[in-house]
């Protein structure tokens, strides 16, 4: 099943002097339960891709449409609690909120969709339990490892059970036995729970995990191989 | 931390300063009332214009009695008042002679209390005087020194008496001091020869403070012919400065908090700065601008009524410590006395003023909050998420 389509994407930057086309005429679709990898050499526009999927950047031209529903020309206010109700993140830096335990960190994305509290516990101590971390709950994320920290990241992007998981790099501050670690337990999540993940990556070990490569140079996609 | 410390320093500051100016107020008007001119006095219409010997209210005694008689008084004094030359061996000073009954001016004012050598009108048998203390160094005369009063009878002759000083007394008002002397009533009314039920004051204490200005408005119905004034329109500087007292100290916090506000600002937006990572998350996962400004606005709000509460409780503490042991101010005694203040103060504070104060700090808070929350919500968090820190 389709869930995410991008139509002939275009996104320019204007700066003072010329003009950027970091994504040029992208045209992608990706099905439910899919494990893709977007790679590329730096600024060849994987992130700024990502982020026009994510709602997080405007586009210049083209249409982004998650789940039958044209985000592109959706209202700012719109475009937040959509993002909130149907796209999951995880950063390169994990992002997570340091005054905040592991379980109040997954919890939070429930808090602000308005879930009761019964139900935000028993969602986060099963996601915690999924990414192997349902023993660390109530620690802090300075008490935990990068590899720790990451794998709450991808339970806190769970939470809300998007359409999708956008990871930004989501390796590139982890060891090779954490990355291992991590991409196992993404892995499972993908054939278990049928969790779709879309990365952007410049990491070896992701590419070779994913089932499908999209490599982009220029803003545009010169391959796309499926495994 | 640093916040907290700051806000809670300048509400600290703000509180205490208030409590201190308070106390000092309180104390003026309890010393003006208490000492120098209790709540309500009459005297015939000219008799504060002229002074004149002969402005006086006949019948004095009759209306004394009439109006002690009242139950919201409680006491009356009946006061012959000349002004005249005090001299003593080295020197002479103008002054305002007070002839008084001491059994019933003690009722009324204490300057009994604030007698520092001699007595009150005891241990000088024969036309005794009290004088203020710096009438007494200005004249060089110590107690049981002879002094002569010079004045005009009621007919305008020049006349003079001998008196001892009986005692010496010491106000808070120098002013006061070097100016009135008192004597017994018996003793002036023969130097004037003024009739024994004739009189130029009538001064009122009330029971309680508060009911002067009703009574006053009762005495005017009752005595059409006199002049019958309050305190306050004795002294209406007082009154004004009694009365914009609130405004003032509204006005200092308000000085206060406007530079706090700044600081929080400052520091606000340097929060605001040190998060943007954790604000460009918040904001990509789905939280709404609307909850990123109330989260930005509450967050300073809580450091400014954490910082508010903290300053306003060491405040009250320590007013509550010096409302009883007093505030020392005795190096500047001299200058705050010609002023007519105390040297030494009590603060005081009502839970009215820290109410009020309380609500311009949280009101702080939120306006400062404006600029660093609108800050917060015009980031973008595709940028703010990939910042380096």
């Amino acid at each position: 099943m389709k869930i995410l389509e991008l139509k002939n994407l275009v996104k320019i930057y204007n700066s003072t002097e010329v003009k950027v086309r970091a994504v040029d005429g992208v045209s992608l679709s990706f099905d439910e339960g899919e494990f893709a990898a977007i790679v590329g050499p730096s600024g060849s526009g994987k992130t700024t891709l990502l982020n026009l999927i994510g709602g997080l950047d405007s586009i210049t031209e083209g249409e982004i449409i998650i789940d039958g529903t044209n985000i592109g020309k959706m209202k700012p206010s719109k475009l937040i609690d959509f993002r909130l109700r149907n796209i999951g993140f995880v950063f390169q830096a994990y992002n997570l909120i340091p005054v905040l335990t592991a379980k109040e960190n997954v919890e939070f994305i429930l808090e602000l969709q308005g879930k009761k509290r019964n139900f935000r516990d028993e969602r986060a101590m099963e996601l915690l339990t999924a990414v192997g971390l349902a023993d660390r709950a109530n620690s802090r994320p300075s008490k935990m490892s990068g590899g720790q920290q990451q794998r709450i990241a991808v339970a806190r992007a769970l939470a809300s059970k998007p359409k999708f998981i956008l990871a930004d790099e989501p390796t590139a501050n982890l060891d090779s036995k954490s990355t291992e670690n991590l991409l196992d337990i993404m892995e499972q999540l993908n054939r278990e729970e049928n969790v779709t993940f879309i990365f952007s990556t410049h990491d070896q070990r992701v590419v070779n995990k994913a089932r499908r490569v999209i490599t982009l140079e220029d803003g545009r996609v010169v391959s796309d191989e499926r495994k | 931390m640093v916040i907290i410390t700051a806000i809670a320093l300048g509400v600290f500051a703000g509180v205490y300063t208030i409590a201190f100016m308070l106390g000092w107020m309180n104390q003026k008007v309890d010393s003006l009332i208490n000492t120098e001119l209790s709540h309500i006095q009459i005297h015939q219409p000219l008799y504060l214009e002229t002074s004149e010997v002969h402005d006086f209210i006949p019948n004095i005694s009759i209306i004394q009695q009439e109006i002690q008689d009242e139950p919201e008084v409680k006491a009356v004094s009946a006061r012959v008042i000349a002004a005249c030359m005090i001299s003593s061996a080295e020197m002479g000073s103008g002054i305002q002679l007070i002839g008084i009954d001491p059994a019933v001016e003690q009722q009324l004012t204490n300057i009994h209390e604030k007698i520092v050598d001699g007595q009150y009108f005891d241990g000088v048998k024969s036309n005794p005087i009290v004088i203020g203390e710096k009438l007494a160094k200005k004249l060089k005369v110590k107690v049981r020194t002879k002094v002569v009063i010079t004045l005009t009878e009621m007919d305008g002759t020049l006349t003079g008496g001998a008196f001892r000083v009986a005692g010496i007394y010491r106000t808070t008002n120098s002013t006061y001091d070097e100016m009135k002397a008192f004597v017994r009533d018996e003793d002036i009314r023969k130097l004037l020869k003024i009739d024994e039920d004739a009189g130029h004051e009538l001064a009122i204490l009330m029971n309680g403070h508060g009911s002067e200005n009703g009574f006053a408005e009762k005495l005017k119905d009752k005595y059409p012919e006199m002049q019958i004034l309050t305190w306050m329109k004795i002294m209406p500087e007082m009154e004004m400065m009694n009365e914009n007292m609130n405004l003032m100290m509204y006005f200092f916090v308000g000085i206060i908090l406007l530079a706090l506000g700044f600081g929080i600002v400052n520091t606000m937006l340097m929060v605001v700065l040190e998060r943007v990572k954790e604000l460009g998350m918040l904001m990509a996962v789905g939280m709404n601008r609307v909850r990123v400004f109330t989260m930005i606005v509450l967050e300073t709000v809580f450091l400014s009524l954490t910082g508010g509460a903290i300053g306003i409780v060491i405040a009250k503490v320590l007013v509550s410590v010096t409302e009883k042991t007093g505030l020392d101010l005795s190096i500047w005694a001299e200058g705050l006395n010609s002023l007519g203040f105390d040297a030494v103060v009590y603060p005081t504070i009502g839970f009215d003023s820290i109410f009020v104060i309380a609500i311009m700090v949280i009101f702080t808070g939120l306006i400062s909050a404006i600029y660093p929350a609108r800050k917060a919500i015009k980031l973008n968090p595709a940028e703010a998420i990939r910042i380096d820190m």
